[in-house]
C-alpha cells in the first residue's frame, strides 16, 4: 500500500490526534476532504511533471512515529555556535530539554499548544498556504499537530538568530512520516533571522512534509535560512508561504546540498505596496539525488520587488528541477521582477529541468528571467592548471566562484562560512576561499 | 632547459605543427616570430600540456623530465609558465586568492608549507610596484573586466610571482601601449637571471628593442624554417616574410 492508502486506512485516528480549536477542526476535516479528492499529485499535474512521487510514496511509512532521543553533541553539531535561540524537536516533537529560550523578546508556544487557543495563531493557520491542487497543504493542514508558533512582536528586533531544528533520531528505524507546520508571525517593524532545518540522525527513510506560513508585516525585515543538507535516504516537502505587507522585506535562502528527494515549493505573496521579496539559493547534489525548487512570487500591488537566484550544481546522475513562476496583476505596476537560474552540469548522467514562467497583466513593469546550463568552462580550467593549480582544486574554485553570488544576501556571518566550508567539502578541497 | 624533436600536433585530425626543434638552455631568450595562423600559440599550448591538441610525434623534454608523461600543473610545479595571448576571465575568483591559491598548490607539490602571509604579501608589493600595478587591482576578478593591457599586465605580474624557469610570452606585447610595453619590459628583464629562460612570441620588432633576444626563429606552417640573431628580427621588420616564403617554396 502507498502513503495515500496509509493515510486514508488511519484517517480517522489522524484526525483525531491532531484535534485543535473548533475553527481549526473544520478547516482540518475540509482539508482531509480535498487530499481525499485529489490525492497525491501525479507527473500528469503540471506541478509536478519533472518530479515523480511514485519511489516516496511507494515506502511503508510509519505514520505515528514515538519521540526518540538525541545528544546534546548531536544538537550542538546541527547547530549555529553563534549564541541564539534555539528550538529543537526531536520526531516532531518539542525538546525542552536541548531548546535555548532565554531572554526571548518573542513568543513561541508548540503548535499544538497555539492552536488551541492563541488567536494570533488561529487567525495564521491555513490563511495563507492554499490547500486547493496543493496536496502536501492540504495533507498538512488536515494532521499536523507538531510545529512551532513564533510571535515577534511589533517593533521588536530579534538581536540573535531563532534555529528551527527538527531531528529524526536513531530511534526511528522504519521510514517515519513526519508533518510539520510552522506558523510564524513578524509583526510591523520586527527583525528577525530564522535558521531551519531537518536533521535524520539515524538511518531511517524519513519524509517529512513541512508547512510553514510566515505572516511578514508593515515595515518588518524578516531572513529565513533554510540549510537542506540530510542522510541520504531522507525525503522532504517543504512548502514555505510568505506574506507581506507594505514596505517590509523578506527572504527565504535554500541551500540544497543533500537527502535523496527534496521538493521546496515556495510562495511569496506580495498584498502591501513597496514590498521587497528575495530567494536565493545554491543546490549542489550528486548521486541519486534529486531537488526540486518551485518558486512563486505573487505581485498584486504596485511598486514592489522580487529577486531570485538559484545556482545549481549537479554531479554524478542528480537531477534538479527550478520553476519559477512570477505573477505579475494587472493592477501591479512599476513591478520590478528579478529572475536568474544558473546551472552546472558536470556529469552526462546529471539532468536539470529549467521553466521560467512569467505571467505579466500589468504593462508598465521590469521584469527579466534567466536561465542557464553549462559545463565547466574548459579555458579557464586550463589557465588555472597552467598555473599550477591541480584540477580537482581547479574545478572546485571554479564551482566555488560560480555561486558565490547567491551567497551574497546572508547576513549571519557563521552560517556563510559554514556552508563556504560545506562546499568545500563536497568539493573535496581543502581551500580558503575567504581571502 | 626545453629540448623539443620534431613534434607534431594537431587538432581535430588538422595538423598544426609539423616537426618542430627547438632547444632552449638557461639565461637565454629567445624569440618566434611568424605570420598569424603559423601555429605559434599552438606551440605554446602544447608546451604548456593543453589537452585539446594530439602530439602525434616527437618529443619534449623540460630539465630532464619528459614532459608527455606530465599534466599541465605538473608543468607549471616543474617551472614552466605561458602568458596567454588571450588571458582567460575568471568571475568570482580574486586575483589575490588566485595567486595565493597557485603559489602554495606549487609549494605543496614541492613539500613546502604554505607561504606565510606576511611573505606574500610582501612579494605581491615588490612586484606590483615593479610593474607599476595597482593596489586595487588585488580584490578584482582575474581579467574581468580588464583593458587589454592589463590582462598582459596581469600576466606578467602572476609570471612574477611564480618565479618560472622558463616563461613563454605569447604576445604579450599586443594590447599594450608604448609606456606599458616599456614597464612590462622592464620587469620581464628584471626577472631575468643565468638560471632561467624566455620565449618571446611576438609580431613586432618593438619589444625586442627592449628584451633582446640571442636567437629568433621564424615559424611558418607549423615548422621553424628559419633561425638567427636579433639581426633576423630586425630583417623581418623590414621586409615581412614574403622572402623566406618563397625561400620555402618547392624546387621545380
Ligand atoms: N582549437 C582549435 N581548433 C581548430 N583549429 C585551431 C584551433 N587552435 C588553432 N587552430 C588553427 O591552428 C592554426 C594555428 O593557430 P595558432 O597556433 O593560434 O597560430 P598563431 O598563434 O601563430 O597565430 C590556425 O590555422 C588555427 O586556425
Ligand atoms: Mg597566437
Amino acid at each position: 500500500m502507498d502513503l495515500n492508502g496509509q493515510i486514508l486506512e488511519s484517517k480517522s485516528q489522524l484526525l483525531q490526534t491532531a484535534n485543535g480549536h473548533d475553527q481549526i477542526q473544520d478547516l482540518r476535516t475540509k482539508a482531509m476532504q480535498v487530499f481525499e479528492n485529489e490525492g497525491f499529485p501525479t507527473i500528469k499535474h503540471e506541478e509536478w511533471k519533472y518530479t515523480s512521487l511514485v519511489p516516496i510514496l511507494r515506502k511503508n511509512y510509519s505514520l505515528t512515529a514515538s519521540a526518540g532521543k538525541v545528544s546534546k553533541e548531536e544538537v550542538e553539531k546541527y547547530s549555529l555556535k553563534t549564541d541564539s535561540y534555539r528550538l529543537v524537536f526531536v520526531d516532531g516533537g518539542f525538546s525542552e530539554e536541548h531548546s535555548d529560550l532565554e531572554n526571548a523578546p518573542f513568543t513561541f508556544l508548540t503548535l499544538s499548544n497555539a492552536l488551541g487557543s492563541k488567536e494570533e495563531a488561529l487567525n495564521l493557520f491555513g490563511k495563507i498556504a492554499p490547500i486547493e491542487d496543493q496536496a502536501f497543504v492540504a495533507l498538512n493542514t488536515a494532521f499536523a499537530h507538531q510545529g512551532s508558533f513564533l510571535h515577534i512582536p511589533k517593533g521588536t528586533r530579534v538581536e540573535k538568530p531563532i534555529e528551527l531544528l527538527y531531528f529524526t533520531s536513531k530511534a526511528q528505524n522504519e521510514a517515519p512520516f513526519f508533518q510539520i507546520r510552522n506558523l510564524i508571525l513578524a509583526e510591523q517593524a520586527s527583525e528577525t533571522q530564522i535558521y531551519e532545518r531537518h536533521q535524520n540522525l539515524g538511518e531511517s527513510a524519513a519524509l517529512s512534509n513541512v508547512v510553514t506560513e510566515i505572516k511578514v508585516e508593515r515595515d518588518a525585515i524578516y531572513d529565513h535560512y533554510k540549510v537542506q543538507n540530510d542522510q541520504r535516504d531522507t525525503a522532504l516537502v517543504d512548502n514555505t508561504w510568505v506574506e507581506q505587507a507594505e514596505n517590509s522585506f523578506a527572504s527565504v535562502d535554500t541551500f540544497s546540498l543533500g537527502g535523496r528527494f527534496v521538493r521546496n515549493n515556495l510562495s511569496f505573496l506580495q498584498r502591501g505596496e513597496h514590498c521587497e521579496s528575495k530567494m536565493y539559493g545554491i543546490t549542489m547534489i550528486g548521486e541519486n539525488q534529486l531537488v526540486d525548487h518551485h518558486t512563486l512570487v505573487d505581485h498584486k500591488v504596485p511598486n514592489c520587488q522580487s529577486n531570485q537566484l538559484y545556482k545549481g550544481i549537479y554531479t554524478d546522475n542528480a537531477k534538479g528541477v527550478f520553476n519559477g513562476k512570477v505573477y505579475v496583476h494587472s493592477e501591479a505596476q512599476k513591478t520590478n521582477a528579478f529572475q536568474q537560474n544558473d546551472n552546472v552540469l558536470l556529469d552526462d548522467l546529471a539532468s536539470l529541468d529549467t521553466k521560467p514562467q512569467l505571467e505579466i497583466f500589468a504593462d508598465d513593469v521590469k521584469c527579466s528571467h534567466g536561465c542557464t546550463i553549462g559545463q565547466l568552462d574548459e579555458d579557464a580550467m586550463f589557465y588555472l592548471k597552467s598555473r599550477g593549480i591541480r584540477d580537482k582544486e581547479a574545478r572546485a574554485m571554479l564551482l566555488y566562484a560560480f555561486c558565490m553570488d547567491a551567497l551574497a544576501g546572508v547576513k549571519l556571518e557563521e552560517l556563510k562560512s559554514k556552508l563556504k566550508s560545506v562546499l568545500a567539502k563536497k568539493l573535496g578541497v581543502e581551500l580558503d576561499f575567504d581571502l | 632547459m626545453l629540448t623539443i624533436k620534431n613534434l607534431r600536433a594537431s587538432i581535430e585530425d588538422k595538423e598544426i605543427l609539423k616537426g618542430i626543434n627547438l632547444e632552449v638552455k638557461p639565461g637565454e631568450v629567445h624569440a618566434i616570430m611568424g605570420p598569424n595562423g603559423s601555429g605559434k600559440s599552438t606551440l605554446s599550448s602544447v608546451i604548456a600540456g593543453r589537452e585539446d591538441y594530439e602530439v602525434t610525434a616527437g618529443e619534449m623534454n623540460f630539465l630532464g623530465q619528459d614532459l608527455s608523461e606530465l599534466d599541465p600543473e605538473e608543468r607549471a610545479h616543474a617551472g614552466i609558465f605561458l602568458s596567454f595571448q588571450y588571458p582567460v576571465e575568471i568571475p568570482g575568483v580574486s586575483v589575490t586568492n588566485f595567486l595565493k591559491t597557485a603559489i602554495n598548490e606549487s609549494r605543496k607539490a614541492k613539500g613546502l608549507e604554505p607561504m606565510p602571509a606576511k611573505d606574500m604579501l610582501k612579494a605581491m608589493k615588490e612586484k606590483m610596484a615593479l610593474l607599476e600595478i595597482d593596489r586595487s587591482f588585488l580584490s578584482r576578478s582575474i581579467n574581468e573586466g580588464f583593458s587589454g593591457g592589463e590582462k598582459k599586465r596581469n600576466e606578467i605580474f602572476q609570471m612574477a610571482m611564480l618565479e618560472p624557469k622558463l616563461a613563454i610570452l605569447d604576445e604579450t606585447d599586443s594590447g599594450l601601449d608604448i609606456d606599458a610595453l616599456r614597464i612590462v619590459a622592464n620587469g620581464v628583464n628584471k626577472l631575468k637571471s643565468q638560471d632561467n629562460a624566455v620565449v618571446v612570441i611576438t609580431h613586432y620588432q618593438r619589444l625586442l628593442d627592449h628584451i633582446t633576444p640571442d636567437f629568433v626563429h621564424v615559424l611558418l606552417n607549423g615548422q621553424i624554417v628559419k633561425s638567427g640573431d636579433k639581426n633576423l628580427a630586425l630583417e623581418l621588420e623590414e621586409k615581412g616574410y614574403d622572402w623566406i616564403k618563397k625561400e620555402q617554396a618547392p624546387i621545380g
